[in-house]
């Protein structure tokens, strides 16, 4: 048996060691995955942590990955600590995506230079207004933002599959369900010569330095962290609970709304049916794996920007299932959460 | 006429019967004052190990077996974690069903595009019996049990005493310790009964109601077994109606064409996830009436310290 | 312990005791004239009269502390014993640990002269031991039915229904099995649980503060019931730290102080004074009732101020009038449910007003303002509910400083938080009031009761409100942190404030206001002189009902009573 005694203020110590510890367990863990699936460990390893680095392209591509992650996971951390469960991020994502490629298509061949930041402007409006739904019904209605914000992710996926089968069709493209390309202007600058680290991820660093700003020092920050860790200290202080959760959701869908605009206009270059490998819904393991805060949160991303990399290396290298990745992801969050009691807790073993 | 009406409602029931299994296991969890958010997850999985079972060993019954224990066994590791070690379980509900998908994914990789014949009839010879013979006695042993098991936990819920000590620990678990109840006793027993029936979901969604094993068969299936709860006011009676509600609002989805709606079939398939919502503002509107229903310890994490 | 210098108010407190008080020797026993509880209650009683049970040597330890130190404990059948102490003298854990809920460290239990392992609750019961909760452990959603079959290992059934109906009668505790508990008032409630406890037939009951939620009318009953039980041959211990109500009904008293046994008493003979004194050591602090420093000016008004209730777990507010003019304290009374927590979120801002002129600061109507605007205008207020109302249980004290004192104090620096100023003005909080803990750097969850309320009403008193509302300001706090509170609230006063006290401890509003009125039901009585008002009366106020015309004999003698 396990019994667990409350320590009296919580261990700072804990605090740094948890993540390392659980990114241990999983390692560990990971690797009696590999030997049950019959894959030589070193190979594995090497596969999964050292080939996809080892190159300048391999750590742009790290940056590419990390930097949707990074933005979802901070604009999630924010609300994750005001105890608004905004999960649907992927939705939103998904609407940013629509809502800028649309506007880029609508200005297609026009090679002026408002058309890029119109398209970010687009992709930002795309993922607040699905993130206002939720906002909306969460404060006019009192319904739960978790299943609210959940179910609009499957509306939205279902919406950018009719809209690139349908109205957004590219004309001359047999019938495939994608998109005419973004042409040029319409397409995010490279900042790394032959790579395609694009400008979203110096987008993603600003995002995080402005969220920690706004956690550590501003009133609506600390009025966001009051919520939640206690909704009714906040409200006898003085702090409006509604427009908190208004700001936390359309904060989020408006930065997984930019993420999903970076999506199309960088790497990916046009509409698809799947603009993003789940990045919506890992950055919801980025936000905790970063202990929810904006600096904790750019390391995570790119811990888990390297497991989707690894995860591809191995598809390829070793003949194993992308799926791997997301044992992988799940692992890590449940060692994370596991580990956790740690920093309340002194775990011991035995009777009471 | 008759013919499509009776099939149309056949339809309905095999689409209503997951819902059923997955919300009620969940009902009975959130009964005792946890929220699982991880219903997906554990569909998904319990779904993959029925149809691997099955595929691999050919029994139906070791089959549905094995999807109830694969629901059970990752329902007792968010026990473990929720419970034991008092982590947040709105964080381990999401982190279960994300770890679902990916272990799902991965057990089913060499399973993808194989069919199966699907769960045999139950009572064949009276299935036979012209017009409501196929209504009535056409379905599988898990439709039948869908039906005995609402009917069960109603009983179990508001006649037995341990369902009188379930929903005293989900209402108050320091009152319910301070009595002397197992308070993390009931919790893990309740937990592993909403596993079971999740995984229960599971295997009829890949063992009867589209026999094979797709990735994310469940599409969000989970999420709504959640709402379904809360739209039942976590009453079992109310449960059945919601289920067979949204089922009859997923088949209009595959019936829409052919009944003459000109709408997208992508556009049909969002319609159970916006009832969801429709439904869920409706229930939640009446701010008073969830919370006098709800278990008042869900989701609270409880450490006998005394 | 306030309200040891108004011993002759109570004395409207009548209890019918049907039981025979056995003679007991009128002294006091200091510790170290008495060998051992164990011996002496043999000796004191007759030779054939068995103690019930026995507590050996309890100790029981916490990291940090020693809640029990060798405690010992007899209890006679038929007879209330008494266990008299402060907050954090160690009753609540003698008794879990009698009730099965804590294991001792050492020491032992006889039960009728056997040792007894008491492992569970459970146990406990089976023995025939049966306690009713300060906070009740009841729930919610289920019936009284329900409840009273799960305190006891039978079902739900129409035997058991017959059973409740049968011994509420017989007890004058008026139940009805299918309500739903949330449906109840708090006496109601507490009628439950003793009914669900005398179900069992136990031979001996524990009651811990039974009275802190009752009005004098219902203590008054529940009296009445414990004396008839006790006549009945019952073992009664009755935990308080009320000296009239244990001088009332009680044979014997133990008196614990910080985790020792300091003294066994007759409180029958003893005074109340004397009691505190056991009770609290050398130093009995005492609140002087202050000088009347009313002006004119009206700080805080509230003209017909009503607020329905969102739903059904709410009180409505009912056309709430009163002025609180600079330099009084009034008072409100009333127990908890009748409308108090809906009140003070109206004053706080917690919740939006309707009508503009509902609430007026200073004259100026603020009944739209926000809560943040409310206290810019100076109306500082602070909730019943320490940890997670008042204050931020996660958070330093010096952000919880910065939590309600921003709106008032330069705590920001460029629009931005700075930490330098929460943390000096955390600190002179701290100093000023004599906060024990390490630093404006701690949690306010780690302070204990008494330290982080000092730290609460500090931080509003140091903002210089010129209206400052406070609820149940010395809730479970130890005397000498209440005597702080009660001076600290005073001097404010007397400074020119407004200061409303909301509070379900009459004691506490007998002392301290000059004016007062009780909530019943979400409406507001008249006020009175407080001077003018027994408890009784005020027990009445509190019941709905209201006072006759005051003649001028009493205010007389009142205003004697009063200097």
């Amino acid at each position: 048996m396990i019994t667990l005694h409350r320590r009296a203020s919580p261990s700072r110590t804990m605090g740094w060691f948890a993540p390392v510890i659980a990114l241990g367990l999983t390692l560990l863990a990971g690797l009696i995955l590999f030997a049950v699936l019959g894959v030589p460990l070193l190979k594995a390893f090497q596969a999964f942590f050292i080939d996809p680095v080892s190159t300048r392209y391999g750590l742009a591509e790290l940056g590419v990955k990390a930097a949707p992650l990074i933005m979802i996971g901070v604009a999630l951390s924010i609300g994750f600590r005001a105890q608004v469960w905004n999960i649907g991020a992927e939705g939103q994502l998904i609407l940013g995506g629509i809502c800028g490629a649309a506007v880029g298509l609508y200005f297609y061949e026009v090679d002026a230079w408002y058309v890029l930041p119109l398209m970010m402007l687009a992709g930002v409006l795309g993922g607040m207004l699905w993130a206002a739904i939720p906002a909306l019904l969460r404060t006019r209605f009192n319904v739960n933002e978790i299943l609210t914000s959940l179910m609009l992710t499957y509306v939205a996926a279902l919406l950018l599959s009719y809209l690139v089968a349908g109205p957004l069709r590219d004309p001359d493209g047999y019938n495939f369900p994608e998109s005419r390309l973004l042409h040029d202007a319409a397409l995010l600058p490279r900042i790394l010569d032959g790579t395609r680290l694009h400008l979203g991820a110096a987008i993603a660093l600003g995002i995080v330095v402005a969220a920690w700003v706004l956690l550590s020092r501003t009133l609506l920050g600390f009025a966001l962290r009051v919520n939640g860790a206690a909704p009714r200290a906040g409200t006898h202080a003085g702090f409006n609970q509604n427009r908190l959760i208004w700001f936390v959701l359309l904060a989020g869908g408006g930065v997984a709304g930019l993420a999903g605009l970076f999506e199309v206009a960088g790497p990916i270059g046009q509409l698809l049916t799947t603009i993003s490998p789940g990045y919506g819904f890992t950055a919801i393991i980025v936000a905790f794996l970063g202990r929810l805060h904006p600096v904790g949160v750019f390391f995570a991303g790119l811990i888990m920007a390297l497991s989707y990399l690894g995860g591809e290396t191995a598809q390829i290298d070793l003949n194993l299932p992308l799926a791997v990745t997301g044992v992988f992801q799940g692992m890590l969050l449940f060692f994370l959460l596991a580990t956790d009691v740690l920093i309340n807790y002194r775990v011991r073993w035995g009777r009471r | 006429m008759n013919e499509t009406i009776i099939l149309t409602l056949i339809t309905i029931i095999t689409a209503a019967t997951p819902l059923v299994y997955a919300s009620l296991g969940e009902l009975v969890t959130e009964r005792s004052g946890v929220l699982n958010l991880g219903v997906e997850g554990m569909m998904l999985t319990g779904a993959v190990c029925s149809f691997a079972t099955v595929h691999y060993s050919g029994s139906a019954t070791l089959g549905v077996l094995a999807g109830c224990l694969a629901g059970m066994a990752l329902a007792l590791l968010f026990a473990f974690l929720t419970l034991t070690l008092q982590s947040s379980q709105v964080a381990t509900g999401l982190a279960l069903t994300i770890f679902g998908v990916g272990l799902s994914a991965l057990i089913g990789q060499s399973l993808v595009g194989i069919a199966f014949e699907g769960l045999p009839v139950l009572m064949p010879e009276l299935a036979r019996i012209p017009a409501i013979g196929k209504l009535l006695f056409g379905h599988d042993i898990l439709v039948y049990g869908s039906f005995a098991l609402v009917a069960a936990t109603s009983w179990f819920l508001s006649r037995t005493r341990a369902g009188l000590v379930l929903r005293s620990v989900g209402d108050s678990h320091d009152a319910a310790h301070a009595l002397g109840y197992h308070v993390i006793r009931v919790r893990y027993l309740a937990t592993l009964f909403g596993g079971a029936c999740a995984g229960l979901a599971g295997a009829y969604l890949s063992m009867a109601y589209t026999p094979m094993w797709v990735e994310n068969m469940s599409a969000g299936r989970g999420w709504i077994a959640l709402a379904l709860v809360v739209f039942a006011v976590w009453q079992p009676g109310r449960l059945l109606l919601g289920a067979y509600l949204f089922g009859g609002i997923s088949i209009l989805q595959l019936h829409g064409q052919a009944l003459g709606f000109q709408v997208p079939s992508q556009l049909m398939s969002m319609l159970p996830y916006l009832t969801t919502i429709l439904v869920l503002v409706l229930i939640s509107r009446d701010g008073g009436r969830i919370r006098r229903n709800a278990p008042a310890s869900i989701g609270k994490a409880f450490h006998p310290t005394t | 312990m306030i309200g040891v210098q108004q011993t002759t108010r109570y004395t409207g407190w009548i209890v019918h005791r049907k039981s025979q008080k056995p003679d007991l020797r009128p002294v006091v026993l200091e510790l170290e004239q008495v060998q051992s509880v164990c011996s002496m209650t043999t000796t004191q009683s007759g030779a054939d009269d068995q103690p019930l049970v026995v507590m050996c040597d309890i100790t029981k330890a916490y990291p940090g502390c020693i809640a029990n130190d060798a405690i010992n404990l007899s209890l006679m059948p038929g007879r209330v014993h008494a266990l008299l102490g402060e907050n954090g003298a160690g009753k609540s854990t003698l008794v879990k640990i009698l009730y099965g809920l804590l294991k001792q460290d050492s020491g032992t239990i006889h039960w009728r002269g056997r040792a007894v392992d008491i492992g569970s609750p459970a146990q406990a019961r089976e023995l025939g031991i049966a306690m009713v909760f300060q906070h009740f452990s009841l729930f919610d959603s289920l019936t009284v039915l329900e409840n009273i079959a799960l305190g006891m290992a039978c079902d739900a059934d129409e035997k058991l229904r017959q059973r409740i109906i049968e011994v509420s009668m017989r007890y004058g505790l008026p139940l009805d099995p299918d309500r739903s508990v949330y449906t109840l008032s708090v006496g109601e409630r507490q009628r439950i649980e003793i009914c669900r406890c005398l179900l069992q037939d136990p031979e001996l009951l524990i009651m811990d503060e039974p009275t802190s939620v009752l009005t004098p009318q219902e203590v008054a009953g529940l009296f009445e019931t414990l004396a008839r039980l006790a006549g009945e041959g019952m073992a009664i211990l009755y935990i308080s730290h009320k000296l009239e109500e244990i001088r009332q009904i009680c044979h014997e008293a133990t008196i614990l102080r910080q985790g020792r046994r300091v003294a066994v008493a007759d409180p029958t003979v003893e005074t109340a004074r004397g009691l505190a004194a056991l009770m609290m050591g050398d130093d009995v602090p005492v609140v002087h009732r202050q000088k009347n420093t009313v002006r004119n000016t009206v700080l805080l008004q509230l003209q017909h101020l009503s607020l329905v209730a969102p739903d059904r777990n709410a009180m409505t507010l009912h056309d709430i009038c009163l002025s609180v003019h600079a330099g009084e304290i009034i008072g409100i009374a009333g127990v908890a449910g009748n409308g108090q927590d809906e009140l003070m979120q109206a004053i706080a801002g917690e919740v939006s007003l309707a009508e503009a002129d509902a609430l007026l600061i200073e004259g100026k109507n603020a009944g739209h303002y926000s809560a943040g605007k409310r206290r810019q205008c100076g109306l500082c207020t602070v909730p019943e509910e320490r940890l997670g109302h008042a204050a931020v249980p996660t958070m330093t004290l010096s952000e919880n400083a910065f939590l309600t004192a921003h709106h008032r104090q330069p705590l920001r620096r460029f629009g931005l938080l700075s930490e330098g100023r929460s943390r000096a003005y955390a600190i002179q909080v701290i100093d000023q009031f004599k906060v024990q803990c390490n630093g404006p750097g701690s949690l306010a969850g780690s302070l204990s009761g008494g330290n982080l309320q000092k730290f609460i009403v500090g931080r509003e008193i140091l903002q210089a409100p010129s209206v400052l509302v406070v609820s149940q300001p010395t809730w479970g706090v130890d005397a000498g942190a209440a005597a702080a509170i009660h001076t600290a609230l005073q001097q404010l006063a007397q400074s020119g404030s407004a200061v409303l006290v909301v509070s379900q401890d009459l004691d506490e509003l007998m002392t301290i206001t000059v004016r007062i009125a009780a909530l019943c039901a979400g409406r507001l009585s008249e006020f009175h002189d407080t001077a003018a008002v027994t408890v009784n009366e005020i027990g009445m106020l509190m019941g709905g009902e209201s006072l006759p015309a005051p003649d001028a004999d009493r205010l007389a003698s009142a205003d004697g009573v009063a200097q």
